[in-house]
């Protein structure tokens, strides 16, 4: 066990060096100079030009700004924004838990519907019920999610008018944030109808973002389940007279939630890409919409520090996918060691 | 490994010829076929785009701003599918704008399916550490969320087609570079690359002639789904303002531009995004059908 944690592990640092010097190069590979791109159009005058230089310690060798720049991150400095003068980690740290709640919601969703539509799909296989799951899913899967973003607000915003068109609460509402998540703090808040307000603006993001993730939940339940109700040991509980429910229920579905146990780790990526434009989308204020706002801004330092932290919060969460997975499967164990 | 399965299917094969067999059980698969037929007719489409389009994709009308599709009340089957804030003609836009996102699409696939065979065959052919530094840095590639990645590419490059398309490549370009080097370390092992190595082939020659079309089969399967990640993540750009600039008729960035409008007028939003869908769902159940008819661990 301890040898796979290591060979896991020593995987994780080379993968942190690359991200880090992904983020420092990301503003000295764009064409002129950090200190002209920063100015951006306003322009900047050579004395300013030169002092800003000494003082961002670009006057150095790279490989010396390269062990600056490192030194920094692990001191939990990544700059500060040039619109708001902000450290960059306090502002992610205010924006992330928009996204978390998103993302939270989503993957909830996805699981909520994914896994029992994938069991029935699996049990009841050739039905009309199990094509019309993969036809489903397959179309999920090949969504343009900012496109169908908008046409749920077309219909149920505009049409109907049943959910809100964006932000995250009414205006109306002002909530201490405290966990950060606004649905449970506005229930704590015991403002009136300030949870109902959070739950509505929510429904639609979540519908948005958790498409793709159930689709890929809904396909992959489904062949694990049929990968594992034709083992010897199904038929043998089949063969005891065991309900078909227990079966399915108690047997099967165990060892069938394995690799879809996997794939659920493996959507945080897609989750944080997909947050990117569901949060543009209905202005959900996480830190995907103010990823793509540093970039219209051209906010170098947010853009830097933003990606190197989603990068590392992505990099955590599939180590501990992986690690689980093999403490739950010895197979695995033995074969990456 | 000689089961009495696998000799029974080999018979079979020869007599069929493998373009048979391989449309033997491509046209199984209903869904796949589907695909096919509406990839050809969007490849039609957009080659004869001057032929088909009623109207220059850029032609703007003053007299019809944002006018509704000819089957609602106000529209009319001059303009049948409606026109655009600026009075631009929305079928002959979406028309045109097929050839620029199959364009995309293949382009990008191209791109990622040359260096990615380059990059996989030398890390499966060299080993040691050139092999650990390629597939490092494909791993840091993987580990990155996709569009974020590209979002960073296009911020450095700064925002256009062609910009857009690079960052597409080398977020998808990963997943051909494994491909190859796991098929190429599997071949490399097998009797018929000794015996060409013993009679004396050159590496170059072993690696393009001997070893490589025995990896394609994956590698087309991969093509063909990459196709549509790559229109959808090119799209997913041009919606976020990084990709094709306006007034390019890309469907993603036509939705870009529709999105203020989707208060009044549905047209403008639904139907670029709906060929963004067709035309992606077509390539992954041509994908689909692939993969069933050139893996032969799923034949029967």
């Amino acid at each position: 066990m301890l040898r796979f944690l290591a060979t896991r592990l020593s995987l994780v640092i080379p993968t942190f060096i690359g991200m880090t010097l992904l983020a420092f190069f990301l503003i000295r590979l764009v064409p002129g100079d950090p200190i002209e791109t920063m100015a951006g159009e306003r322009g900047i005058d050579p004395v300013r030009h030169a002092a800003l230089l000494k003082e961002y310690g670009l006057d150095k060798p790279v490989f010396v700004q390269y062990g600056i720049y490192i030194t920094r991150v692990l001191h939990g400095d990544l700059g500060k924004s040039m619109i708001t003068q902000t450290p960059v980690l306090r502002e992610f740290l205010a924006l992330f838990p928009a996204t978390i709640e998103l993302a939270l919601c989503a993957i909830i969703f996805a699981l909520v519907l994914g896994i029992p539509a994938g069991i029935i799909a699996a049990v009841k296989r050739n039905s009309v019920f199990d094509h019309g799951v993969m036809g489903v899913s397959l179309t999920g899967y090949s969504m343009p999610i900012f496109w169908w973003g908008l046409l749920l607000i077309l219909l149920f915003s505009v049409q109907l008018g049943w959910t809100p068109v964006s932000g995250r609460i009414d205006v109306k509402y002002y909530i201490e944030p405290v966990t950060g998540l606004l649905t449970i703090d506005a229930l704590l808040s015991g403002e009136k109808g300030a949870f109902k307000s959070a739950v509505t603006h929510l429904i639609l993001p979540t519908i948005v973002l958790g498409t793709q993730p159930l689709a890929i939940i809904a396909r992959m339940t489904r062949s694990a389940m049929l990968e594992v109700l034709g083992e010897d040991y199904i038929r043998t509980a089949r063969a005891k007279g065991l309900s078909s429910v227990r079966v399915v229920a108690l047997h099967a579905l165990r060892n069938a939630l394995i690799p879809v146990i996997t794939v659920i780790g493996l959507q945080v990526g897609v989750l944080f890409t997909g947050a990117i434009l569901t949060e543009t989308i209905f202005s959900w204020p996480g830190v995907g919409k103010w990823l793509i706002e540093a970039i219209n801004r051209r906010d170098y330092p947010v853009l830097q520090g933003g990606v190197l932290l989603l990068g590392l919060v992505v990099m955590t969460v599939n180590l501990l996918v992986d690690v689980t997975y093999g403490v739950i499967n010895p197979r695995i164990r033995k074969a990456s060691s | 490994m000689s089961t009495p399965t696998v000799t029974i299917a080999l018979v079979e094969t020869r007599h069929r010829g493998p373009w048979r067999e391989f449309w033997g059980y491509f046209s199984a698969n209903h869904g796949a076929v589907a695909g096919l037929i509406f990839i050809i007719a969007i490849m039609l489409t957009a080659v004869f785009a001057n032929v088909l389009a009623p109207y220059p994709p850029d032609l703007t009308n003053n007299a019809v701003f944002l006018k509704p599709p000819a089957w609602q009340a106000g529209g009319s089957w001059a303009y049948p599918l409606g026109t655009d804030a600026i009075g631009r003609d929305i079928l002959s836009r979406l028309i045109f704008g097929a050839r620029l996102s199959l364009l995309i699409g293949l382009a990008v696939v191209v791109m990622a399916i040359v260096v990615g065979i380059a990059l996989g065959l030398v890390a499966g052919f060299f080993r040691g550490l050139t092999e650990i530094a390629i597939m490092r840095l494909m791993d840091i590639i993987l580990t990155l969320p996709s569009l974020l990645l590209a979002i960073v590419i296009v911020a450095i490059l700064g925002p256009g087609i062609m910009n857009a398309m690079i960052a597409v490549v080398i977020v998808v370009l990963p997943h051909y570079v494994r491909l190859t080097r796991a098929a190429v370390i599997t071949e490399n092992s097998k009797d018929y690359v000794t015996a060409a190595r013993a009679s004396g082939a050159t590496r170059f020659r072993l690696m393009f002639a001997e070893v490589l079309p025995n990896c394609a089969a994956p590698l087309i399967v991969q093509a063909s789904l990459g196709v549509s990640t790559a229109i959808l993540d090119a799209a997913a750009l041009g919606f976020l303002g990084l990709g094709a600039q306006p007034p390019a008729s890309e469907w993603g960035t036509m939705l870009a531009d529709a999105r203020e409008f989707v208060l009044r007028a549905w047209w403008v939003v639904t139907f670029p995004g709906l060929m963004i869908l067709l035309t992606v769902l077509a390539f992954n159940l041509l994908g689909d059908g692939l993969r069933d008819a050139l893996d032969p661990k799923l034949k029967r």
